[in-house]
């Protein structure tokens, strides 16, 4: 089928069957490989991008769901070879380690401030709940997001 | 979807034409949260799918006298965004612990209705309201209550072509406390150990009238009716209720499964009659 959205701001219109799943979409037939892989069952949220504005599984979505829509990809963030807030954040208080699970988190974290740009450490905490990451024991990532909060709010990054 | 490539989805024009691709043998794509992973791992085997979470029938919370009309394809992020939210405690109380942000953003109601897990959360909510099916079929539409409309885990009353469209949820009356709390093994994923879900009518502080809904215990959300009559007249107060959680720990039917024993099942649905009590009768003082 015909299926037309935006992706990271550009009009895309693509021959691709329905239940193509979003993310093999992505990093397949469009070689967009920022957006990984890990459980492919809605459990780890390395997967997350954003869609219309909402945070959404694109292990769990099929092409036919996005038709029409606006998709959001790590890919997407960075503005004039600056990298986003969020991800400055997340190199400045070493929230990084193997950066497997990153894309997803940033694409999360991103999802929470637009929703709740002055969050609290618990808050950001419960609403990434859904990520997972083996390596770096959640605190540095958690540091990130309040940093990229405060830089966000204060107008700078 | 499948391992083998992707599953054939289809998108039906309007409700009317849904209805006819599921009668054909098509099975319901709303959020897809529970179908793409089964029909993923291979548990599940539809020739197709239809999709049928953007219809425009499926859609809307509408807050009419004496109670609201909720589509079945409304997610539960749009329904925790609702004015519903904030007249219906119970409601947020129990989609806010569903799954994290991304799994509310795309898993419904309807979704998790049709479902029919015994651990589905949003399912507690509608057993306590009384809520009320409304579907959409071959031979047009009929209501049903949700507790004849939930026969078993994964078993519903749907007939061959029948979709949900709707829940009917009424307002209770007066101004009941709100009680949702889940145990589980980890705060954001999927299942719960067991679940307790309550409205709880008060004079002063004893207890007029009770809603009690577990999740997780019996093959289906269960309504101990029995411990609900038996909580009229107590004061709210853990002292007072513990006799009755040991009558609620024989009332319930669990199986024991990877996630926890029917003993410490049991266990858990006691106690957790226990922090309702202390949790309440905590907000009730504070005013
Ligand atoms: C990581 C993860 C965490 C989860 N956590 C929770 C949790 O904490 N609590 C919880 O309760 N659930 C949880 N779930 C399960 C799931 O997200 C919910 O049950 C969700 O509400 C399902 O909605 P959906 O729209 O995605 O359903 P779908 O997957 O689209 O459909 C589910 C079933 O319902 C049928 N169906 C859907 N809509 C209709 C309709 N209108 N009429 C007739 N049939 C219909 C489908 O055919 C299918 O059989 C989780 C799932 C995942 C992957
Ligand atoms: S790959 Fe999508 S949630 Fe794990
Ligand atoms: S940095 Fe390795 S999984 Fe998170």
């Amino acid at each position: 089928m015909k299926i037309r959205f935006r992706l990271n701001g550009k009009e895309l219109e693509l021959e691709v069957p329905p239940g193509r799943r979003l993310v093999d979409l992505l990093r397949e037939d469009l070689g967009l490989t920022g957006t990984k892989e890990g459980c492919g069952e809605g459990e780890c949220g390395a997967c997350t991008v954003i869609v219309d504005g909402k945070p959404r599984l694109s292990c769990l979505t099929a092409a036919i769901q996005v038709d029409g829509k606006e998709v959001l990809t790590v890919e997407g963030l960075a503005k004039d070879g600056k990298l986003h807030p969020i991800q400055e954040a997340l190199v400045e208080t070493a929230g990084v380690q193997c950066g497997f699970c990153t894309p997803g988190f940033v694409m999360a974290a991103y999802a929470l401030l637009l929703e709740k740009p002055h969050p609290s450490r618990e808050e950001v905490r419960t609403w990434l709940s859904g990520n997972l990451c083996r390596c770096t024991g959640y605190e540095k990532i958690v540091d990130a997001v309040l940093l990229a909060a405060e830089w966000l709010n204060s107008g700078e990054g | 979807m499948r391992k083998t490539g992707p599953i054939e989805i289809v998108r039906p024009r309007d409700l009317a034409e849904a209805v006819r691709l599921v009668a054909e043998g098509g099975m319901p794509l709303a959020g897809g949260t529970d179908v793409f992973v089964r029909v993923r791992n291979g548990q599940w085997d539809p020739p197709f799918l239809v999709y049928i979470g953007e219809l425009p029938e499926l859609q809307g919370v509408e807050l009419r006298e004496g109670g609201a009309e909720v589509g079945a394809a409304v997610t539960h992020a749009e329904l925790l965004r609702s004015p519903l939210a904030e007249r219906l405690p119970i409601l947020r109380l129990a989609l806010s612990t569903i799954g994290a942000p991304a799994i509310r953003e795309m898993g419904t109601l309807g979704g998790n209705l049709a479902n029919a897990s015994p651990a589905g959360d949003g399912l507690i909510p509608l057993y306590l309201l009384e809520a009320r099916v409304r579907l959409a079929g071959p031979a047009g539409e009929r209501e049903v209550p949700v507790e004849e409309f939930i026969l078993g885990p994964g078993k519903t009353a749907l007939g061959p072509g029948e979709i949900v469209r709707s829940l009917w949820l009424p307002f209770p009356e007066g101004k009941p406390l709100s009680y949702f709390r889940k145990v589980g093994r980890r705060r954001a994923l999927v299942i719960a150990v067991a679940s307790l879900g309550a409205l709880l009518w008060l004079e002063g502080d004893v207890i007029v009238k009770a809603r009690l809904a577990l999740g997780s215990v019996a093959p289906t959300v269960l309504r101990p009716r029995e411990v609900e009559a038996a909580l009229v007249g107590k004061p709210l107060n853990p002292d007072a209720l513990r006799p009755l959680a040991e009558e609620l720990s024989q009332a319930v039917k669990p199986i024991s499964d990877i996630r926890a024993s029917a003993d410490y099942r049991r266990k858990v649905a006691g106690n957790l009659l226990l922090d309702m009590a202390q949790a309440l009768s905590a907000t009730k003082s504070q005013g």
